[in-house]
């Protein structure tokens, strides 16, 4: 942990698009998250918000600032640590849920948890069926990704995205695809990860009244943090 | 790494038909490539055989020339050019001189496998009105079966009468059929000397060149010896096997000037075989590899075709922690499972195949003890083929395997 409490740290991040021509989409981007704390970010379409997102995951290394993650200055670091990194201390839910049709449930859930290899597979197996148990979705464990609804879908992805116990969990969009009925389930599980197990949360969203009920909303404009 | 196989499995089992049509294009040529060579490298030994065998790597023998120095050579007078050559060739012996001395020696030298002594004639045959000419191999009998194949063309009879027995001879085929000599019978002989004597036919050879079959006959030295009514100690060539055949040609020369008498080497004598063979190999080593290069498009395309469908599976991998490396190498190990199994099937196929030549019916005149399709069985094709299934899968499935790692999950998630 750093000395901030922070989990997240952004300092002045820029970034431009350059095809066809350099546009730049985010400007002094700053901002942090501190541990256990339910953030939003929301925005007009294409304020940059998916952008910003993208470089906090560590994904999108193309920018200029610094981004600490936990304390470590993700900029500069080599595609194998950023996947470490990502491993162990992001989950990552979007807008699809990108469960892999060729495996089961349980197994999609377990293989982010695998690779990180803190655990036995037994372990890791046990861990995923207490994720999917917290999320209602453990009678479906061994079922293929495809058998799934849409909202059922969502909330494996959002059990794999907590396997490896995450110090924050990122969401592009976690419920755009989503009925009001399972987007309230969704933000039932988020606030309860926040408030029971502490982990932050960084949420983008063009959902007003979902920003409404988070912690603090991050609203941007153009590029920029406008509140 | 046993994660990393087991995403690689799974995706496999998802495209099931289509790594089984890959694979079966690695079984396929690496069947073709061991069948080839396999059936190539058998024909190769049995025509090389056919001299090969026969051939001393080093023939050490004396040879009737002209004198190389003329009396008129002895003259000061270097004004005019001279083209008396009156000395003719000596009246000597073909013999080779003191062989039993040059023997013991080669019998200690480590480079050489075996001797075995010659006493080469040449002798008619009288039958009836008619006289046959022919070629009296005096040989050492168990010398010869050891580190020359004898008994491979022994069609009938039995080296043990002809080694032991007194004035026995084996008679080829065109010889013995010409004469109509069967075992048992005797032939009149004739040295140029003019000596005669009866021989019992205790064998009859074919090596599969007819023009040879029809003059040569081999008997015991003992034999030759009596029969020329020479010493025991006239030899007129030294055969010697060599543990390496590449040395001979050095070793002849040296041979040649140590004790003074004529060497050929196998090389020398036989060099167009060797090209033969190398040919032959060189052909069926190039359609081999060609087949696995063909396999391994087939790889490719599959691959590229898999990293295309799967690039949602692949940015996941990297978004939940997976890094380019680790998806590089499942698409490797997806590949190398394929090269694997593929080249698996194709040894198996392969060794099916050879024996299924082998068992067909080849036969020959020319060649006595050959009745099937000869196959060479030799560890060694297998050993290639399964390194170049590996080493082309490797190569098939790397390029695609690094596209897939350079995937940008970023542009995946944000494009839907």
């Amino acid at each position: 942990m750093s000395g901030t409490g922070n989990i997240l740290e952004v300092v002045k991040v820029n970034k431009s698009f350059h095809d066809p021509v350099t546009v730049p989409v985010l400007k002094d981007v700053s901002l942090s998250v501190k541990r256990g704390e339910f953030v939003s970010i929301t925005g007009k379409s294409g304020c940059g918000k998916s952008t910003l997102l993208y470089i906090l995951s560590t994904m999108d290394t193309d920018y200029a600032g610094d981004v600490m993650i936990d304390g470590e200055a993700t900029q500069g670091l080599s595609g194998s640590r950023l996947a470490e990194i990502r491993s162990e201390k992001i989950g990552f839910v979007f807008q699809f849920h990108y469960l892999l049709p060729e495996f089961s449930v349980l197994k999609n859930v377990m293989l982010p948890g695998l690779k990180l290899g803190k655990y036995s597979a037994e372990e890791v197996e046990h861990r995923a069926m207490e994720r999917l148990k917290e999320l209602d979705m453990h009678e479906h464990a061994l079922k293929g990704a495809n058998q799934l609804s849409g909202g059922q879908k969502q909330r494996v992805a959002i059990a794999r995205s907590l396997i490896n116990d995450p110090l924050i969990l990122m969401g592009d969009e976690p419920t755009g695809n989503l009925d009001s009925k399972n987007t309230a389930i969704v933000f039932d599980i988020f606030k309860h990860i926040a408030s029971e197990h502490k982990q932050s949360l960084l949420v983008v969203t063009h959902d007003n009244d979902f920003a409404a009920r988070t912690d603090r909303t991050i609203v941007m404009d153009d590029g920029r943090v406008i509140s | 790494m046993k994660l990393l196989l087991s995403i690689a499995l799974t995706l496999l089992r998802a495209k099931l038909r289509q790594s089984i049509v890959a694979a079966v294009g690695v079984t396929f040529s690496i069947t073709m490539f061991v069948t080839l060579l396999g059936f190539m490298n058998g024909l190769n030994a049995m025509l090389d055989g056919l001299i090969l065998n026969r051939t001393p790597h080093v023939r050490l023998y004396n040879e009737l020339k002209a004198s190389p120095e003329q009396p008129i050579d002895l003259t000061t007078d270097t004004a005019t050019h001279h083209f008396v050559r009156s000395v003719k060739p000596k009246d000597e012996l073909p013999r080779l001189r003191n062989a039993e001395a040059i023997m013991d020696a080669l019998v200690k030298d480590p480079r050489v496998l075996a001797i075995s002594p010659r006493l080469v004639s040449q002798v008619f045959f009288n039958v009836g009105t008619v006289d046959l000419n022919g070629q009296v191999n005096g040989i050492d009998v168990v010398q010869e079966v050891r580190y020359y194949q004898f008994m491979d063309y022994l069609v009938q009879g039995d080296p043990e009468d002809l080694a032991t027995g007194n004035n026995t001879i084996v008679l080829g085929k065109g010889l013995a059929d010409m004469m109509a000599a069967g075992i048992g019978e005797t032939v009149q002989v004739t040295t140029p000397t003019g000596e005669r004597s009866l021989l019992r036919v205790v064998g009859i050879f074919q090596s599969g060149i007819a023009d040879y079959d029809k003059v040569q006959c081999y008997a015991n030295i003992k034999t030759v010896q009596k029969l020329l009514a020479r010493p025991g100690s006239y030899y007129t060539d030294i055969n010697v096997k060599l543990h390496d055949l590449l040395t001979a040609p050095a070793l002849a020369k040296e041979l040649s000037a140590r004790f003074d008498v004529d060497a050929v080497d196998i090389q020398t004598a036989n060099a167009q075989f060797e090209t033969g063979s190398n040919v032959r190999s060189i052909i069926s080593y190039a359609v081999g590899i060609v087949l696995l290069v063909v396999a391994g498009f087939g790889i490719y395309n599959i691959l590229n075709m898999m990293i295309y469908e799967k690039l949602d599976a692949i940015a996941i991998l990297k978004a939940t922690g997976f890094s380019g490396r680790d998806v590089q190498r499942i698409f490797l190990l997806l590949s190398m499972v394929i090269g694997i199994a593929g080249g698996a099937a194709g040894l198996v196929f392969g060794f099916v195949m050879q024996n299924v030549i082998d068992s067909i019916p080849f036969i020959t005149a020319a060649l006595p003890t050959v009745t099937t399709f000869p196959i060479d069985y030799n560890p060694k094709y297998y050993i290639i083929a399964v390194t170049f299934a590996l080493l082309t899968t490797w190569v098939a499935g790397w390029f695609p395997a690094r596209k897939a790692a350079q995937v940008d999950p970023v542009e995946i998630i944000r494009g839907k």
